[in-house]
């Protein structure tokens, strides 16, 4: 029976956790705020606050508007929402299939949206919509490719991150194959697809990422719930009233459709969607959804990153590279960790 | 070590000592074949050579077309190519016997990536340019890549297992290809010409290259090829290996510094190429099952032609200009990797 005290005391720890919950995603939004700013205000020339706001509320200001709406706002924007879009995509893969390993970005599936994004604008000269389609249909491609491929039977997901790292292997060469053929070794290009980069980031390029994460950032946190409840297991969903085939189906296209636009646009940031689950978790603690704090985590990560690349050494350096510096270390870390305590 | 190496062979020959059933065939084939991508590597590229500049070129050094000379050109390539893949396969195959883990490649654990990481570091900060000074780099990098390696993939439970294996090599390869573009970008203008120390690429081979190289690879080639038939004992196990009389860490350190001598020198002069060790060791084992005395040798082969066809391969993909090898190999052997960890047993990950 539990009695009077042992529900006081679920309750506090339940408290305790929102409130911290409520603490760190607060903090990460102030963080990802003041980033977003200094994005803005930083570049070639530093503009005073006031200024890039008039010219935010759209007045006319000689050489600051055409830097704050040609080039920095467009970056700043594309590089909040796909990182926000790598980051709750990742945790949603990372969560629902019990392993910090199994993000997108490590099992192929930014590869393969990002291989088709590269033969719809290099191959076949489209852009807009037919982008979009093609990346988010080559991305569920590959989802079903790893599942038909690491299916055995038993599943593991071992040979799931196995499988997946086959696969990535294979794109990338296609990848490489495409840039050869089609933008003839253009450096730029080259680093755009293979690492991610938000060079270039234009206005007009922004409807169909924004438009994706309005629609499928909202399902994935609603499914919030859910999503916990899967990570206990398949029976465990079942018995607690899941209807644990559709809601999966449901998180895998919404995650991939976000993973497809976001790579699209701003080819595969390293290790922004691998990177975002976990360190979430970290500062959220466990017991509640982290795919809001997940989402933040993946704009710090990608605007910081976008900000030391920028600023920090005499070169530019795109986004991609300054995440894969950081992020690789992480994922050896993680690794001696899981080796450790035998959870591969 | 001999008299660990005879007793194993001794085991060996009681239960095996007839040389695998389709042994000859195989050796056919592979002869074959090898003639075969000798002639398409000589003929194929960005300018086709009709049969007779082929027969001018190689033969008849007074004759002085323009044909024959692009033959000419071609035949160092070839045959650095050729040396790469053996290289490779060798290593490749080592690997494998020395994890005992069947997806273990210079490429998927790493070690291509460090030694690749060490030239460039070399090129940029201490100025290094000749190929001699590459190779010690990247020998460098590809010992202490390897080790790490290893190192976190048996960690924990179970030891050095295939997945933890593959993965502490793709999480170092990873985080060594960003710092190896953050190098080179900087300084493009001097990298471009070496482009190929992130992908791969068998273009730059001249004689003076095959020079440098031939003294690793024949090191690297005696160490694995003595070692095999204790290698086979160590199949069965440490303890097996140890009651067969063999010193189980000294054998692993000598096959470990064949396979780092001869992947580190082919990567110093053609950077990263992938999965040529994987594909080769798994064709001749496919062909003439798992004993090593057959399997390290005939890699050298195997992985000879594997590389030489798919430099062929990029040269057309890539016409006019081409398509680094690195590339086309990792689109030829990733399907590989997925297949082997297909047939993986679940315990066994």
């Amino acid at each position: 029976m539990i009695n009077n005290n042992s529900v006081k005391f679920i309750m506090a720890g339940r408290r305790k956790r929102r409130r911290r919950w409520i603490l760190v995603t607060g903090l990460l939004a102030g963080l990802a705020f003041i980033l977003c700013w200094t994005m803005l205000l930083l570049g070639n020339t530093i503009y005073p606050v006031n200024e890039v706001i008039r010219v935010l509320l759209g007045e006319e200001l000689n050489g600051v508007s055409f830097a704050v709406n040609t080039i920095r706002l467009p970056r700043m924007l594309t590089g909040l929402l796909a990182g926000f879009a790598f980051g709750i995509a990742g945790n949603t893969f990372q969560t629902m299939l019990r392993n910090p390993l199994a993000s997108p970005d490590v099992i192929g599936i930014t590869a393969g949206s990002s291989a088709a994004a590269v033969f719809c604008i290099l191959i076949l000269h489209t852009s807009g919509a037919v982008v979009s389609i093609a990346s988010v249909i080559a991305g569920l491609a590959t989802v079903l490719l790893i599942y038909i491929f690491s299916r055995g039977r038993t599943f593991s997901i071992g040979r799931l991150i196995l499988v997946g790292i086959g696969i990535q292997a294979m794109l990338n060469a296609l990848i490489s194959y495409l840039l050869l053929v089609g933008a003839q070794q253009d450096i730029p290009a080259a680093l755009r697809w293979l690492s991610g980069s938000l060079n270039g980031s234009q206005m007009h390029e922004l409807p169909p990422l924004s438009v994706t994460v309005l629609i499928f950032a909202p399902i994935i946190i609603m499914l919030g719930k859910h999503l916990s409840m899967l990570e206990l297991g398949e029976q465990m969903a079942t018995s607690l009233g899941i209807n644990t085939d559709k809601t999966r189906i449901l998180l895998i296209v919404s995650a991939v459709t976000m993973i497809a636009l976001a790579t699209a646009t701003t080819g595969p940031i390293a290790f922004v969607a691998f990177l975002s689950g976990p360190i979430a978790k970290r500062l959220v603690g466990v017991g509640l959804s982290n795919a809001i704090p997940a989402g933040l985590v993946g704009v710090n990560l990608v605007l910081a990153g976008d900000l030391i690349g920028q600023f920090a050494f005499d070169v530019r350096y795109p986004v991609g590279i300054i995440t894969g510096i950081l992020g690789a270390p992480y994922l050896l870390f993680l690794l001696i960790r899981m080796n450790r305590k035998g959870d591969l | 070590m001999s008299s660990s190496t005879d007793s194993a062979n001794s085991i060996n020959y009681r239960f095996n000592s007839f040389a695998p059933r389709n042994f000859t065939l195989v050796l056919v084939i592979c002869g074959v074949l090898l003639f075969v991508c000798v002639l398409a590597s000589l003929a194929f590229g960005s300018r086709l050579v009709s049969w007779n500049e082929l027969i001018d070129g190689l033969f008849h050094s007074n004759t002085d077309s323009y044909g024959a000379n692009v033959v000419r050109k071609r035949v160092s390539r070839t045959v650095f190519s050729l040396f790469c893949g053996a290289a490779l396969g060798v290593s490749g195959a080592l690997m494998q016997a020395v994890t005992r883990n069947p997806i273990a490649d210079p490429s998927i654990l790493g070690v291509n990536t460090g030694a690749s990481l060490f030239v460039v570091s070399g090129i940029a900060f201490f100025n290094i340019s000749t190929a001699n000074q590459f190779i010690w780099f990247a020998l460098a990098g590809a010992a202490i890549t390897a080790v790490f390696v290893f190192g976190i993939g048996s960690m924990g439970r179970g030891g050095a297992t295939p997945l933890k294996l593959v993965l502490a090599g793709a999480a170092t390869s990873a985080a060594l290809s960003s710092l190896v573009t953050a190098i080179m970008l900087p300084r493009s203008y001097v990298m471009d010409q070496f482009r190929f120390w992130q992908v791969g690429s068998v273009g730059s081979g001249s004689w003076d290259s095959i020079i440098t190289f031939l003294p690793f690879l024949i090191i690297g080639m005696l160490l694995g090829i003595f070692s095999a038939s204790a290698l086979n004992a160590l199949a069965l196990g440490d303890e097996m290996a140890t009651v067969l009389g063999i010193k189980t860490s000294m054998l692993r350190l000598i096959a470990a510094v064949a396979a780092v001598l001869l992947c580190g020198a082919t990567t110093a002069l053609a950077g990263p190429i992938g999965f040529i060790g994987l594909l080769s060791a798994h064709a001749i084992r496919l062909m003439l099952g798992p004993d090593l005395r057959y399997i390290i040798p005939l890699s050298a082969i195997s992985g000879a032609i594997i590389l030489t066809i798919s430099d062929v391969i990029g040269r057309l993909l890539g016409s006019p200009g081409e398509l680094e090898v690195g590339v086309v190999t990792a689109f030829i052997g990733a399907p590989l990797l997925i297949i082997l960890a297909m047939k993986l047993k679940v315990r066994s990950l």
